[in-house]
């Protein structure tokens, strides 16, 4: 630690003003708090003495907590790969576990490269420190495209997302849509051919370094919303594979199970309001429900939340503090309304097999209106007050 | 039956060196000083000069928009120096104790105007904007909160005790002014607190900030735009009540000495002003990188060994600075020792009983607002604490009217700027938007 510490000191000239590298100093900045815990005391006046809490630490946390889906996402890489050359039989736990984890990785360098580069580009510009944000975001945006997704394509939605959904409007905590799903749309709205298109983009059909087995160009797997958007009116997978997550869907977004780890962590931590969460659950629920008695769709309420992105969305970014809600009564109306909006996408628009996405965007839209009006009732009974004395 | 309310925001956090229940004595010695910074909102205009005589309770500086209000010399002796800053700013005016202690006598009978004389109106505060009361305002109520809810804070009801007559006449002064509001808290039993007189006694049962006077005054009658109420420490009004029953001024306090680095905390009986190394001396490792706060960890002034006992302070706090601590990879490390109400630190796994050495450091970068809802689980308040606080910093007045920035103080969002994991300084924040508005509404 001494070492390391020692060595901080005595490259810190060289960053500081007037140094060779200051046009480096929050990279300089960001390595250094990301090692120690800065050590600026309290001012002069104001709360001399702080909770341990820090933003670095939420982050972390949701990283954290993403983990468990992230590495289950791989191994299903792998197993659709296996699924699809009928290779199941000779196909090892590790070999497929590998196989994803190559096709995975370069995605989630591409992501965090890209992104991080520009955070850190904008920070020295702005002389301020590197926010965290970007730390989730980027290993969301892996997570919710298709493995089948072009790096370039990756790297043009993150650059899009970052600079204009997050870096215009000032930065991580200022911003009105979540990065990750604005990289996602970004995906979805310029190259739809390779987001759902003809459904050869869920699996894997390459053989990288050695591992894993090909598959012809023309394999198609739909996601079961798919098959149910084209007009299915059974489900091919088990229930049980579905919760498990052995279903083809983007890379972080099949296994309940997976989520449901991550889901604990962020709700026992209260990193993740569990307002947000439970009501977007309830709300997709009693919408799947009531469009199953109408029989508009043929997916119960259960199989609506278990499918698709409807869990991933519900834990991981609908329940983002920044473009969520920020008024404890509007979290309940702001979750409420992503699961309604989710599942009657899916249900009423036969060309968007999947809802999650636009339904969070929408509400992101939404929230600040949401959040007006119970601030607003917070304004109007202060000025009654005022009038009835 | 007092009306008890009973709060469920709040948090209490618990610092090790709580100060034992005995008092040492100090004798009334060396160099005091009155600071006018700590009477907020002030602008002072001195009235002695270097080489003065004064009695205590001969007025050292006024102020300058209101002459009559005084601030008086806690000390008889010689004015030894006025300590002026930048442009000419007065840092303090220094008095050098004769130790004899030679009182003006004050035999003012309306009430107003012996609380004038007698400098003792100088620690009304008011709200809105937390600043000096003004003699000319009508308030609609006083308060007074009989305890202090924040971690090492002196406890009213010992200090109280052999001053019962002194609080009692003090309060009765108080409500031939205005209507009185008393707040306790449901731990404490005294009969003078419990039956205190001419004054509306309300109970409150709730974790800290529930002591703060911001907070009772929004539960009990909240402030609406053009109203005043009058804000004053429970001890001074027992300094009140002796210029009542003794027509003298004797600004000696019952002063908490505590926290981790004192060696032993107590109690000590202190003049406003006397120099903290009176009680500091021997007590505290002088090697090592502290931190010394008039007040407690949480409101309180920064300030040195070589400091004076600001005129509000009812505690002494010293802490660890903390500049001298490298913790690696804080953000994924355990840190079993730090304390936080996120349960990503294990501080919950602890007793409630355990005690936690907190030192200065902010712990993390300053950030743009991302959390909800952090700052209203501390915050008891009908009050969008992270809205005002938006309102504030995007400088939109009307909005902060609206959302109620009338009813706090600084001090109410304490708690908050400690359980901020965006690690703003609220406290500031709200100090410079009061600050703003009061200067916009003159």
């Amino acid at each position: 630690m001494n070492s390391l510490r020692k060595y901080f000191d005595k490259i810190k000239p060289n960053f500081e003003e007037g140094g060779k590298l200051h046009a480096f100093r929050s990279l300089y900045d960001g390595f250094e708090t990301f090692a120690f815990v800065p050590n600026t005391t309290a001012g002069r006046c104001g709360t001399h003495v702080h909770d341990a809490i820090d933003s670095k630490r939420i982050m972390s946390l949701v990283v954290i907590a993403l983990v468990p889906a992230l590495l289950f996402g791989m191994y299903n890489v792998g197993y659709q790969n296996a699924l699809a050359a009928g290779q199941l039989e000779n196909a090892t736990f590790w070999g497929m576990f590998f196989y994803g984890f190559l096709a995975v990785l370069p995605k989630l360098i591409v992501s965090y490269v890209v992104g991080l580069g520009i955070e850190f580009t904008v920070a020295q510009w702005k002389h301020e420190e590197i926010q965290e944000g970007f730390l989730v975001s980027g290993i969301i945006i892996p997570m919710i495209v298709p493995v089948n997704t072009p790096l370039w394509m990756l790297a043009i939605a993150v650059a899009f997302s970052v600079i204009f959904a997050k870096e215009i409007f000032g930065g991580t905590g200022m911003n009105i849509f979540n990065v990750a799903l604005i990289t996602r749309a970004f995906l979805f709205f310029s190259y739809p051919s390779s987001m759902t298109g003809d459904d050869t983009v869920w699996v894997s059909q390459d053989v990288i370094c050695g591992l894993g087995y090909a598959v012809p160009d023309t394999f198609s797997a739909a996601t079961p919303l798919g098959d149910i958007a084209a007009g299915a009116t059974a489900l091919s997978s088990s229930f049980c594979d579905q919760v498990v997550g052995l279903i083809p869907g983007s890379i972080g977004e099949t296994s309940v199970i997976a989520i449901a780890l991550g889901a604990c962590l962020l709700l026992w931590t209260g990193v993740a309001s569990w307002k947000t969460m439970l009501s977007v659950f309830v709300g997709g629920g009693l919408t799947g429900w009531m469009y199953n008695a109408l029989g508009l769709s043929p997916l119960d309420a259960c199989q609506h939340i278990v499918l698709g992105g409807f869990c991933f969305g519900a834990v991981f970014m609908a329940t983002d503090p920044v473009t969520s809600a920020r008024t404890e009564g509007g979290k309940w109306i702001y979750g409420f309304l992503i699961g309604f909006v989710a599942v009657t996408v899916r249900v009423l628009n036969p060309g968007y097999p999947e809802g999650m996405m636009l339904a969070i965007l929408l509400m992101n839209l939404f929230a600040p209106l949401i959040d007006y009006c119970f601030v607003s009732h917070n304004i109007s009974k202060r000025a009654q007050r005022a009038i009835k004395k | 039956m007092a009306n008890v309310i009973k709060l469920r925001k709040g948090l209490d956090v618990n610092l090790k060196g709580k100060a034992s229940l005995e008092t040492i004595q100090t004798k009334v010695q060396g160099q005091f000083a009155l600071i006018p910074d700590d009477f907020y909102g002030m602008k002072p205009k001195v009235v002695v000069k270097e080489g003065d005589i004064v009695k205590v309770g001969d007025a050292l500086f006024v102020d300058k928009n209101h002459p009559e209000v005084k601030f008086v010399s806690p000390v008889s002796g010689t004015v030894a120096l006025v300590e002026r800053g930048e442009r000419r700013k007065v840092m303090s005016v220094r008095v050098d104790a004769d130790g004899k202690q030679d009182c003006r006598v004050f035999e003012e009978k309306d009430p107003l105007k012996l609380l004038l004389e007698s400098g003792l109106f100088g620690f009304f505060r008011q709200r809105p904007y937390d600043v000096v009361a003004n003699p000319e305002d009508k308030p609609k109520a006083i308060f007074v909160s009989a305890f202090n809810s924040m971690p090492l804070a002196a406890d009213f009801e010992y200090v109280l005790r052999g001053q019962e007559k002194e609080f009692q006449a003090g309060l009765s002064l108080l409500a031939k002014i205005a209507k009185v509001h008393l707040g306790v808290s449901v731990k404490q039993k005294a009969e003078a607190l419990m039956a205190a007189k001419d004054v509306t006694v309300t109970v409150f049962d709730g974790p800290a900030p529930a002591g703060n006077v911001g907070v009772q005054i929004n539960h009990v009658d909240p402030i609406n735009k053009g109203e005043v109420i009058w804000t004053l420490g429970a001890e001074e009004v027992i300094l009140i009540g002796r210029v009542v029953l003794n027509g003298k001024v004797d600004l000696t306090r019952t002063i908490a000495v505590a926290g981790s680095e004192v060696k032993t905390p107590k109690y000590a009986q202190m003049v406003v002003g006397q120099p903290l190394k009176e009680v500091l001396s021997g007590q505290i490792d002088e090697q090592k990188s502290l931190r010394i706060i008039n007040g407690n960890p949480m409101v309180g002034v920064k300030t040195s060994k070589d400091g004076f006992l600001g005129a509000h302070a009812t505690e002494i706090t010293v802490i660890p600075e903390g500049d001298d601590v490298y913790e690696m990879l804080g953000w994924i490390a355990p840190r079993c020792k730090e304390f936080s109400t996120s349960r990503s630190y294990f501080s919950w796994l602890r007793p409630k009983s355990a005690e936690y050495t907190l030192d200065a450091r902010i712990k993390g970068g300053e950030r743009h607002m991302i959390m909800s809802g952090e700052y209203d689980r501390v915050f008891p308040m009908d009050i969008y604490a992270g809205y005002l606080v938006k309102a504030i910093i995007a400088g939109d007045i009307d909005r902060q009217e609206a959302l109620g920035i009338y009813e706090v103080a600084p001090e109410d969002f304490a708690l908050a700027e400690f359980v901020d994991s965006s690690k703003l300084e609220l406290q500031r924040i709200v100090r410079e938007g009061l600050d703003i508005l009061r200067k916009e509404n003159s």
